[in-house]
C-alpha cells in the first residue's frame, strides 16, 4: 500500500509577464488502487498540478510539500520520481526523432526496473499491451510520437503506463482528442494495468465523459488553483448537468 | 525538433545559370565557373569574403594556407590483402591528377606541396577486399598529403582513411573507382584537439560503378572536408554520407559536391551532425550541378543537423543547379533542430537519466550513418567516441 500527499502546495510559472502563481495551496491525498478525478474549468491549474507532480523545470514550487510514501519528491530530480513509482501520462506528448518506440519503452522499462527485463517475457508483454490497445505491431518500429495521431500519441502513453507498472498514475486530459471508441480502448487500458497493478490514479479531464469508463472513488472540483469543493461520485454527475458555472461566478 | 526543410522540384532551376546574371565584381556563384587550378597562385588569399570560405577563419588554419608546405612527416601505416600495391607515384604518373583538381587555395598548396602521392592500387579479386590507411601526424607543422585510391574494373572493396594524431594537414584524395566496381571510402576524421584539416576528395566513377564515400568527423580543432564527384560514363551511383558531431570550439565544414555531366547517374548526399557546447560550429554545403548532357539523373541531397545545447551553430546550405529538365528527380532538404527541454523531459519522466537520455537520441540520430560503414571496429570505435562527448557535455 502506497500513499501520495499533496500539502498546501503552491507553484508560480515564469511567463512574460511576470512570475504568475498557478496553484495557491492544494490539498491532495491519494492511496494505492484508489481513482480521483481532478475535474475544474480551462484555466483552473489542473495540468499545472500534474507538471509539479512530475517535475517539470517550468513550475516552481513556492510552498507545501508532495511526499510519496513519506519521501519527498520535491528533492528528486525528474527521472528519480518516475523510478520511485510516479507516472505522468502527458496531455501532449513530444516527438523524439530517431529513437524507435521498441527501443524508448526498453531503456524506459530498464530505468524503471534497474535492471533489462528478460527479453522473451519483454517481448511478449509488449506485444499483448499493444493487442489490447488496439495497436499495429509496426508501430514499434517508428520513432516515439513521430507522426502519431492525436488517439495513437494516447494509446502510446497508456501503453507505457501498462508496461511501467509505476506506484502513481497520473493521467492529464488523456481523454482530449480522442473519439468515442478510442477514448474505450483507451480507458480499458488504464483499468486493466490498474486492476494488475494497484496503482493509485489521479484523473485530470475536464469533461465528465471519460469517468463513464474510468470510475472515480473521489471527485475533486479544482478552480482558481485550489480544490474548491470535494465528494464522491455523485459530484461528477452534479458537474455534468450544471457545469463549472456555479464555481467561476464564485 | 522545430524543423525547417526546403525541397526543390525536378525541373526546376534553383539557382540556374540562365535564371539570373552576375554583375562585375560579383563572386562566382555557378558551381562549373569555379577557379581550378594546381598553381596557390590561382587562388586569392582565403578570406571571409570568399564564399568558399566565409565561414572559417583563416586563423583556425593553423598555417594551412601558405603557399608552400611541408610534406608529411607523420606515420602512415597500411593494412591490405595480398594483391593490394602501395607506392609513391610523381606527377606524370598516370594516376596522377586523374580524379580532380585543386577547386581551392589548400587543395591547390598541398597540390603543389607534395612532390609524390601515396597510390593504392587495388585490383580486382574474388571477394570483398578491405585497406586501411593510418595516418598518425607526430608534429604541428603545417604540411601536405596526397593519396590516390584506385579501384580497379569490378573491384569491390572498403577503404579507410584513418586521421589521427596532433597535426596540421593539408590534404588531397583522388579516389578513381573503375568501371562496374564498388568502392567504399571511408574518410575517419579523429584528430587531437589543436589539429586543423582540410582535404580535398575527388571522386572518378567509371561506367555501372558505385561509390560509398563516408564522412565521418569528429576529432580536431577545424575540420574542412571537399568531397566532389564526377562521373565518367552512365550508370554511375555516388552514395555520399557524413557524421560529424561538434563541440565547444570546433569548427567542422563538409561541402560535398556532385557533378552530374553524364547522362544517367545516381547520386545520394545524407549529412547528418550533432552539436553541442559554446562556439561548436558545422557548415555543411552541398552543391549538385546537373549539366545539359546529365539527362536521367536521379539526385537527392540531405542534411540534418542536431544542436544539443545553447551556444552551437550549424550552417547548412543546400545548392542544386540544374541546366536540362530531362531527370528522373532532384531534390534537397535541410533541417536544424533541437534537443530540447520538452524532449528530454518527456524521457526523464520514463525513468531514464538525462546523460541516458542524450545518448539515445543521440545514438538514434546518427547511427543511421555510421551503420553504413560495415566494419563492425570502426562502427564500435565512433559510437564510443560519440558516446564520450555526450558524457563530457556535463549538461
Amino acid at each position: 500500500m502506497s500513499i501520495l500527499q499533496i500539502k498546501n502546495l503552491h507553484v508560480t510559472v515564469d511567463t512574460d509577464q511576470g512570475t504568475k502563481e498557478i496553484l495557491k495551496g492544494v490539498d491532495l491525498t491519494i492511496r494505492s488502487g484508489e481513482t480521483h478525478a481532478i475535474m475544474g474549468p480551462n484555466g483552473s491549474g489542473k495540468s499545472t498540478l500534474a507538471y509539479s507532480i512530475a517535475g517539470h523545470p517550468k513550475y516552481t514550487v513556492t510552498e507545501g510539500e508532495i511526499l510519496l510514501d513519506g519521501e519527498n519528491v520535491l528533492e528528486m530530480s525528474v527521472d528519480e520520481r518516475a523510478r520511485a513509482g510516479l507516472f505522468l501520462a502527458m496531455q501532449y506528448p513530444v516527438e523524439i526523432p530517431g529513437v524507435s518506440v521498441s527501443n524508448f519503452l526498453r531503456t524506459a522499462k530498464t530505468a524503471i526496473d534497474g535492471e533489462a527485463p528478460a527479453l522473451r517475457t519483454w517481448i511478449k508483454d509488449v506485444r499483448k499491451a499493444m493487442d489490447d490497445l488496439r495497436m499495429d505491431s509496426s508501430f514499434t518500429e517508428r520513432n516515439v510520437n513521430e507522426g502519431f495521431s492525436g488517439g495513437e500519441k494516447k494509446r502510446h502513453e497508456i501503453l507505457q503506463l501498462e508496461l511501467l507498472k509505476p506506484k502513481f498514475a497520473v493521467l492529464d486530459e488523456t481523454d482530449s482528442g480522442l473519439d468515442v471508441d478510442a477514448l474505450k480502448v483507451v480507458s480499458e487500458g488504464v483499468n486493466r494495468a490498474k486492476d494488475e497493478s494497484g496503482f493509485g490514479v489521479l484523473l485530470i479531464t475536464h469533461y465528465t465523459r471519460i469517468l463513464r469508463y474510468i470510475k472515480p472513488d473521489f471527485v475533486h472540483v479544482f478552480v482558481a488553483g485550489k480544490v474548491a469543493e470535494e465528494g464522491g461520485p455523485e459530484l461528477a454527475e452534479r458537474l455534468e448537468a450544471e457545469g463549472y458555472d456555479s464555481y467561476v461566478k464564485a | 525538433m522545430t524543423e525547417l526543410t526546403q525541397t526543390a522540384q525536378p525541373g526546376l532551376a534553383q539557382h540556374g545559370l540562365t535564371e539570373h546574371s552576375h554583375g562585375y565584381g560579383v563572386p562566382i556563384q555557378t558551381r562549373n565557373e569555379r577557379v581550378r587550378s594546381t598553381n596557390v597562385g590561382d587562388f586569392a588569399p582565403i578570406t571571409l569574403r570568399d564564399e568558399q570560405w566565409r565561414y572559417l577563419a583563416v586563423e583556425r588554419l593553423n598555417g594551412l594556407d601558405a603557399d608552400v608546405l611541408d610534406e608529411f612527416s607523420g606515420d602512415i601505416s597500411l593494412s591490405a590483402p595480398d594483391g593490394v600495391v602501395a607506392s609513391w607515384v610523381e606527377a606524370g604518373h598516370e594516376a596522377f591528377g586523374a580524379a580532380g583538381t585543386p577547386e581551392d587555395r589548400t587543395s591547390a598548396a598541398a597540390w603543389s606541396s607534395a612532390q609524390a602521392a601515396y597510390l593504392i592500387d587495388i585490383p580486382a579479386a574474388d571477394s570483398h577486399q578491405e585497406v586501411r590507411l593510418t595516418l598518425k601526424a607526430t608534429d604541428a607543422e603545417p604540411s601536405a598529403l596526397h593519396i590516390i585510391v584506385r579501384a580497379a574494373k569490378f573491384t569491390e572493396a572498403t577503404v579507410v582513411l584513418d586521421h589521427t594524431g596532433n597535426g596540421n594537414l593539408a590534404e588531397n584524395v583522388e579516389i578513381i573507382v573503375g568501371d562496374e566496381a564498388k568502392l567504399t571510402l571511408v574518410s575517419i576524421q579523429q584528430w587531437d584537439d589543436k589539429s586543423a584539416h582540410t582535404s580535398a576528395q575527388f571522386a572518378k566513377i567509371g561506367r555501372n560503378a558505385k561509390l560509398k564515400h563516408i564522412v565521418a568527423s569528429l576529432g580536431g580543432k577545424t575540420v574542412r572536408i571537399t568531397p566532389s564527384v564526377d562521373y565518367t560514363a552512365p550508370g554511375g551511383d555516388a552514395e555520399l554520407l557524413g557524421v560529424y558531431f561538434a563541440e565547444s570550439d570546433q569548427h567542422l565544414e563538409h561541402r560535398p559536391y556532385v557533378d552530374h555531366g553524364v547522362p544517367n547517374c545516381k547520386s545520394r548526399v545524407t549529412y547528418k551532425g550533432a552539436l553541442q557546447g559554446n562556439k561548436a560550429h558545422t557548415v555543411w554545403v552541398g552543391d549538385v550541378l546537373i549539366r545539359k548532357a546529365a539527362e536521367g539523373t536521379d539526385t537527392y541531397e540531405l542534411n540534418r543537423n542536431l544542436l544539443l545545447t545553447d551556444g552551437a551553430r550549424a550552417d547548412s546550405v543546400p545548392n542544386l543547379e540544374i541546366e536540362t529538365g530531362q531527370i528522373e528527380g532532384a531534390g534537397h532538404a535541410s533541417a536544424s533542430g533541437r534537443f530540447d527541454d520538452e524532449q528530454l523531459f518527456y524521457l526523464q519522466a520514463r525513468g531514464i537519466d538525462e546523460l541516458s537520455a542524450r545518448k539515445l537520441v543521440v545514438r538514434g540520430f546518427l547511427n543511421e550513418i555510421v551503420q553504413q560503414i560495415g566494419i563492425e571496429d570502426i562502427e564500435d570505435r565512433l559510437t564510443a567516441a560519440i558516446e564520450a562527448k555526450l558524457a563530457r557535455s556535463g549538461a
